[in-house]
């Protein structure tokens, strides 16, 4: 009558199985297998030891007050005192507004290389365009945007003084920092667009949608997770380059507006970030105040590690809900 | 030991036929009441299990005609001029082993096949006697729907998945409250309404028949003329493929149905015409119990016997 049988009672929920009669490991893999979890233990002591020494140090200098106050240089000493209120808006600054640029251009570069395509060899020369820009150093990104930026053209970017263009403000520095986002966002949504099947686009279609209103509607929506993700750590690089910022952001520690207008003159003018603000405190830096430079670091760590935890949210979202294939 | 060895692979290769073997026997459902009493050949016919269709529609009406249709990707036939009308009424199911051209026919019906770029058709498709190649492909498309193999709701909520249908591209967006009449309506066409704890119940959260059932209902809230089902339940238990049956038999009364099915069972079950496919040829197009219980080529008759495919 019962037609359900009960299952045949194995070992014990826990027990390790091992088949009986399975001859052990040579000693050659078991040296490696044990070189590899030493390496990977090292890799984990590494982060380790960078978040710890970062939070000790940080804890250790981190003042409420610093937050709340801007570097000041003592004339006399020539030594910068206060907190990096400016450099921490000026971080915050400088990445919405290069991500600003780098996200819709970096979507929508994706969508036409996974959607669209066509024509073939320009998609090539585009995709290896992308690729060329992740692999250029960012001082070389900075010097090109000196040469960009200082022509008489783009001089309403920056401050010009009679007919001469200073070529470095936020705009300038925004715009390159912009090409270092740039690559992570496009590569990362455009696997998000490429692991949605085919039959959902199909799907779509066969409703009848245009591909436009499928890409925004449906696959755009879908790839959420990998555009959060792409954002994320494009805005994670961002935040962390300091040679376009020494170069292109003129290197004063406050905000060194140019014109009048509130807003506007802060982007045309000139300022530091947080990258820039601890290379400057650091021992080898002209301020040399290594306890500022620490709680600097430690703040700059604490946001890239905060992104950091959001893309994984982000991506073990998407992994939750998906199609069978 | 005999069972130990694996069956021998047939094939058929061009016209040529093989003859029928008598080691294996016609593979078939175990024979319940209904199909044992309409079956009076059961030697040489299809053993199919109940027919879910009452009877047959009195009021078919010709909705889209096929004519000496070829396709081809690149120079692979994958259509050989093939010929047929849909009616609406009726329930058109396609059979055929793998690879034989159900679903290429079934994508040129609502001109899905463009989206592959080195497709070349040949022949004419009318819908109401308006040849469809002259049509607006995204117009034709919402009046010939199509339903996938795999359920593909959009990640998003229920409701949001049929609304996207209704709402017109480019018009300016209706406001939800416009909208829930007919969503639920189209939800409820699909029999699914009943079972959503919400409208706002994520889509892919739905179980697997549920899913299927939504896209059906979402290919149903466009109000298509002819509603196309490409192996609908291939990738569903047999609950939810009986429900989903029950749903197709329902339907053809207001559309026209296709559906590609590798399961002959099913195709028995709810179709009133059926169409034997084989390497991209029609090799037999007629009414279901024809084509199941006295099939007049020789092809047809092994392939519904399961000698082959």
């Amino acid at each position: 009558m019962s037609a359900i049988e009960l299952p045949v009672p194995g070992p014990a929920p826990g027990a390790r199985i091992r088949p009986p009669e399975s001859p052990p490991w040579r000693l050659r893999d078991r040296l490696g297998l044990g070189l590899a979890w030493l390496l990977g233990l090292l890799f984990c002591a590494v982060a380790v030891a960078i978040v710890l020494y970062f939070l000790v140090q940080g804890i250790k200098y981190v003042r409420p007050e610093l937050f709340v106050t801007n570097p000041s240089v003592n004339a006399s000493t020539s030594v910068a005192t206060g907190g990096f209120l400016d450099p921490l808006l000026g971080t915050l600054l400088v990445t919405a507004l290069a991500m600003s640029i780098a996200l819709p251009v970096g979507i929508a570069v994706a969508v036409w290389l996974s959607e669209y395509g066509r024509p073939a060899a320009l998609a090539r020369i585009a995709e290896s365009s992308i690729e060329m820009i992740a692999g250029t150093p960012s001082i070389v990104l900075a010097l090109f945007g000196v040469l960009l930026f200082e022509s008489p053209a783009l001089g309403f970017l920056s401050r010009m003084s009679g007919g001469v263009v200073y070529g470095r403000s936020f705009f300038a520095g925004a715009a390159m920092l912009s090409l270092v986002g740039l690559p992570l966002v496009v590569t990362n949504v455009r696997a998000g667009l490429q692991a949605i099947p085919n039959h959902v686009r199909e799907a779509s279609y066969a409703l009848g949608k245009t591909k436009i209103a499928t890409t925004r509607r449906v696959l755009l929506p879908a790839a959420r997770p990998s555009v959060l993700t792409g954002a994320m750590l494009g805005a994670g690089r961002v935040i962390g380059d300091t040679a376009i910022i020494v170069v292109l952001l003129g290197g004063t520690l406050t905000f060194n507006s140019a014109g009048s207008v509130p807003l506007l003159s802060t982007l045309q003018g000139t300022g530091a970030t947080l990258t820039y603000y601890v290379f400057y405190n650091a021992p080898t830096g002209e301020g040399n105040q290594p306890g500022k430079a620490y709680a600097a670091a430690f703040v700059l760590l604490a946001i890239v590690l905060a992104l950091n935890v959001g893309v994984d949210v982000a991506t073990r979202r998407s992994r939750r809900l998906r199609w069978s294939s | 030991m005999e069972f130990m060895k694996p069956p021998p692979i047939r094939r058929l290769t061009g016209s040529e036929t093989v003859a029928p073997s008598h080691d294996r026997q016609p593979v078939a459902a175990p024979p319940n009441g209904h199909g044992a009493a309409n079956g009076n050949g059961a030697a040489t016919a299809f053993v199919g299990a109940q027919r879910r269709r009452v009877a047959a529609s009195s009021l078919a009406i010709d909705r889209m005609q096929v004519e000496e249709l070829s396709v081809a990707y690149g120079r692979k036939l994958a259509v050989d001029s093939v010929s047929l009308t849909i009616r609406q009424g009726e329930v058109l199911a396609l059979i055929g082993p793998s690879g034989c051209g159900k679903t290429t026919l079934l994508r040129s019906l609502n001109r899905l096949t463009e989206l592959n770029q080195d497709v070349t058709l040949k022949g004419r498709i009318t819908l109401d006697e308006a040849d469809i190649a002259k049509l607006d492909p995204t117009a034709l498309r919402r009046r010939v729907t199509m339903v996938f193999q795999q359920p593909n709701p959009f990640p998003m909520s229920v409701f949001d998945n049929i609304a996207y249908v209704l709402r017109e591209q480019a018009a300016r967006r209706p406001k939800r409250g416009a909208l829930r009449g007919a969503v639920r309506d189209a939800l409820s066409r699909a029999g699914l309404l009943d079972e959503l704890p919400d409208l706002d119940h994520p889509a892919l959260k739905l179980s697997g028949g549920q899913q299927q059932r939504l896209c059906i209902a979402r290919a149903l809230a466009a109000n298509p003329e002819v509603l196309l089902l490409d192996e609908p339940c291939s990738a569903l238990d047999p609950q939810s493929t009986q429900v989903i049956e029950d749903l197709i038999v329902k339907l053809r009364e207001d559309v026209a149905v296709v559906i590609v099915t590798h399961n002959l069972q099913q195709a028995y079950r709810v179709a009133d015409c059926a169409g034997f496919m084989y390497l991209g040829e029609l090799v037999e197009y007629g009414g279901a119990t024809q084509l199941f219980r006295a099939p007049r080529q020789q092809r047809t008759k092994e392939y519904v016997r399961g000698e082959f495919g």
